[in-house]
């Protein structure tokens, strides 16, 4: 009898963890429509978007050619790679977060600031999460569009050395998703144009610094462990274990920084929203 | 035409409120020890008829009390309305009944539901129009009614149908394609409203819909609310104008510092707290205490309030009163008699005239 009684408990419970668990995800619900609307208002902005795609070209051109004439090769992974090679999947990742970044602080912070644009969805079945998870996976399709393009210039150019590679574009959503996340969560904090200077301040050495134009090795200690604990570093190694086919265990914990970061931002950011626009 | 007579409620898997009613009616109608259970909310629950209840309504922002315990009751098929001055807490108390505030205490149901918990169920069945426009300056007229619709989780082919004739219902079909940005103030305001009613929505909250508007596009715009009304939308609406208030509302409360302070008809808060007829009277001057002193109008006068630039004398018979005024020895420039109207209760019920 109490055992049958218990096994109702028991049952009850987990209908009820079931419940809280699809209602946590239901305030999601509908971030395909900030997606829809996002990709309408974007067409009349389509020089902003070529911009994206040809930031990492360019940096290719005139880094990749430029030092690449003066260091030769690099030594990475145990292996020898070009120069333009080894800044090639790099400037996959930091293009990743360039994206990411611009769509996540500067034009949310529009958008919740000046355009208002989430009063309006948050008035309507939205919730703020799911517009938190809508402004994000904009920037994800965004990201993930410029990697495309950039990896087949890659392809074309035959920097690509793997058939992993076919995981370089959902690699460089996940650099973007660590990013957006991290950016949206940021710009709720943020109280005026000025504090966007911050923006830069961490982008810039981001950039620079995380193995992107130099391995590793390189760096004097402590630098290098330091430079290790940065989300961007973790996408330049990801990207290049999979284009330059260097893939070890590594990879592991590249993945689960970047999804971490990522979906924390995604909850900081939505809760953000609740407590500045729902008062 | 549009409005819930018109325009059949979708059954769109988008729609998540139709799950939840059904999953609440048992707690209405079994009556037992779940309807106990949920004993905050006010036993108006329990008519269907009955949309929205609010019970010792209290918003705070930090120290400062906005809305401060206020009931109300509205009806499906009814025009309920607001009136106060600036800083009443009208829009408070707009934006906790649109669930995007949340309660400091007290309690209230739409739809029998609770706003914490079916916050998105019951503002999939609301049409809001908030104070300022805040319409999508990066979209056209047009998107800005799809985009809004699909936030609703309405199917592209639904949203589409009532697009267009909601931009004939707000007189914009000629603008469709045209951004939002050089629109004119009413026309904002009329795109505002036709956004609120992409849904097909029972209840429409307008906070100001017509401040700022000149009086032609404020009367097409009363028009278009009545004929929202005729089609069984309940309205709620704040406003500063006392015509509004008497065109629009079948029911009112005046709110001042927080407080309902009167509450009714249009018609029964004039009978009880005004005179069926006001006479106003100007003179030369704006020493107006001394002209009173000297009005000998016995029990005809049954208050006279003394304003910066004339007296209202408040009476059951403004003719005579006029009379007697225009034969006084102080020679008024004018003499003006009406009825008595909403302005007039909310003079006599805080000793303020309410400035638009
Ligand atoms: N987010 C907020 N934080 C702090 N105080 C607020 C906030 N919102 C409103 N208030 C205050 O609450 C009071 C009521 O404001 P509310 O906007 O509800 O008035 P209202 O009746 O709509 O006035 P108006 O006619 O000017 O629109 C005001 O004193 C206002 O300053
Ligand atoms: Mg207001």
């Amino acid at each position: 009898m109490s055992a049958l009684a218990d096994a109702s408990a028991d049952q009850e419970q987990a209908a009820g963890w079931a419940y809280r668990l699809a209602a946590e995800f239901g305030q999601f619900r509908g971030a395909g429509s900030v997606v829809a609307r996002n990709g309408l208002a974007a067409r009349r902005g389509l020089p902003v978007l070529l911009s994206g795609f040809f930031e990492p070209l360019f940096y290719l051109l005139s880094l990749g050619t430029g030092i690449g004439v003066l260091v030769g090769g690099v030594e990475y992974g145990g292996k020898s790679f070009s120069y333009q090679e080894f800044i090639a999947p790099a400037l996959l990742a930091a293009s990743a977060m360039n994206g990411a970044v611009a769509d996540s602080t500067f034009n949310v912070f529009w958008k919740l600031k000046y355009a208002r644009v989430y009063d309006g969805m948050l008035a309507t079945p939205l919730g703020p999460r799911a517009v938190a998870a809508g402004e994000i996976c904009w920037a994800l399709l965004r990201g993930a569009g410029y990697a495309t393009a950039f990896l087949l210039i890659l392809l074309v150019a035959g920097y690509v050395q793997s058939w992993w590679a076919v995981l370089a574009v959902p690699a460089a959503t996940l650099v973007g998703l660590a990013f957006a996340g991290a950016g949206m969560a940021a710009t709720t904090f943020m109280r005026s144009w000025q504090d966007f200077d911050l923006v830069h301040l961490v982008v810039l050495p981001l950039l620079l610094l995380s193995t992107t134009f130099y391995p590793l090795s390189t760096y004097p200690q402590p630098f290098g462990v330091l430079v290790q604990l940065t989300p961007l570093y973790h996408g330049v190694e990801l990207e290049r274990a999979l284009v330059l086919g260097t893939m070890d265990a590594s990879a592991v914990v590249h993945v689960l920084y970047l999804l971490v970061l990522g979906t924390a931002g995604l909850l900081m950011a939505g809760r953000r929203l609740e407590r500045l626009l729902l008062s | 035409m549009i409005g819930r007579a018109s325009v059949p409620r979708s059954t769109t898997e988008g729609e998540p409120d139709d799950v939840t009613v059904r999953k609440r009616v048992p707690h209405r109608t079994d009556g037992g020890e779940a309807a106990r259970a949920r004993a905050h909310q006010p036993e108006t629950d329990s008519d269907p008829d009955v949309l929205i209840s609010a019970r010792g309504l209290t918003k705070e922002f930090g120290d400062f009390v906005a809305v401060d315990g206020i009931d109300i009751d509205v009806r499906r098929g009814e025009a309920f309305g607001f009136l106060g001055p600036n800083g009443a807490g009208k829009s408070s108390t707009m934006r906790m009944i649109g669930c995007v505030s949340p309660l400091t205490e007290g309690s209230l149901t739409l739809f029998g539901m609770d706003p914490e918990a079916d916050g998105p169920a019951i503002r999939g069945r609301l049409g809001v129009v908030p104070q300022k426009d805040l319409l999508d300056e990066e979209l056209t007229v047009r998107e800005n009614l799809l985009v809004y619709g699909r936030y609703f989780g309405l199917s592209r082919s639904v949203v589409a149908g009532r697009a267009d004739e909601l931009l004939r219902f707000a007189q914009l079909s000629d603008r469709a394609d045209s951004p939002v940005e050089p629109l004119s103030g009413g026309m904002k305001r009329r795109l505002t409203i036709a956004r609120a009613l992409i849904n097909a929505p029972e209840i429409l909250l307008l906070d100001e819909p017509t401040t700022g508007l000149d009086p032609q596009a404020r009367h097409v715009l009363w028009d278009r609310l009545y004929r929202l009304k005729q089609q069984g939308v309940t309205l709620v609406l704040t406003t500063h104008y006392m015509d509004e208030a008497e065109q629009l509302c079948d029911r009112l409360v005046v709110m001042d510092g927080g407080r309902i302070v009167a509450e009714g008809s249009p018609r029964e808060l004039i009978e009880r707290y005004s005179s069926r007829e006001v006479v106003e009277v100007r003179y030369p001057d704006f020493d107006l205490e001394p002209h009173r002193d000297q009005l000998d109008l016995g029990d005809l006068a049954e208050r006279v309030e003394v304003l910066p630039d004339r007296l209202l004398i408040y009476t059951h018979d403004g003719d005579a009163v006029s009379r007697i005024v225009d034969q006084s020895p102080d020679r008024p420039v004018s003499v003006l008699v009406r009825r008595s109207s909403l302005e007039d209760v909310f003079l006599q019920l805080t000793g303020r005239s309410l400035a638009g």
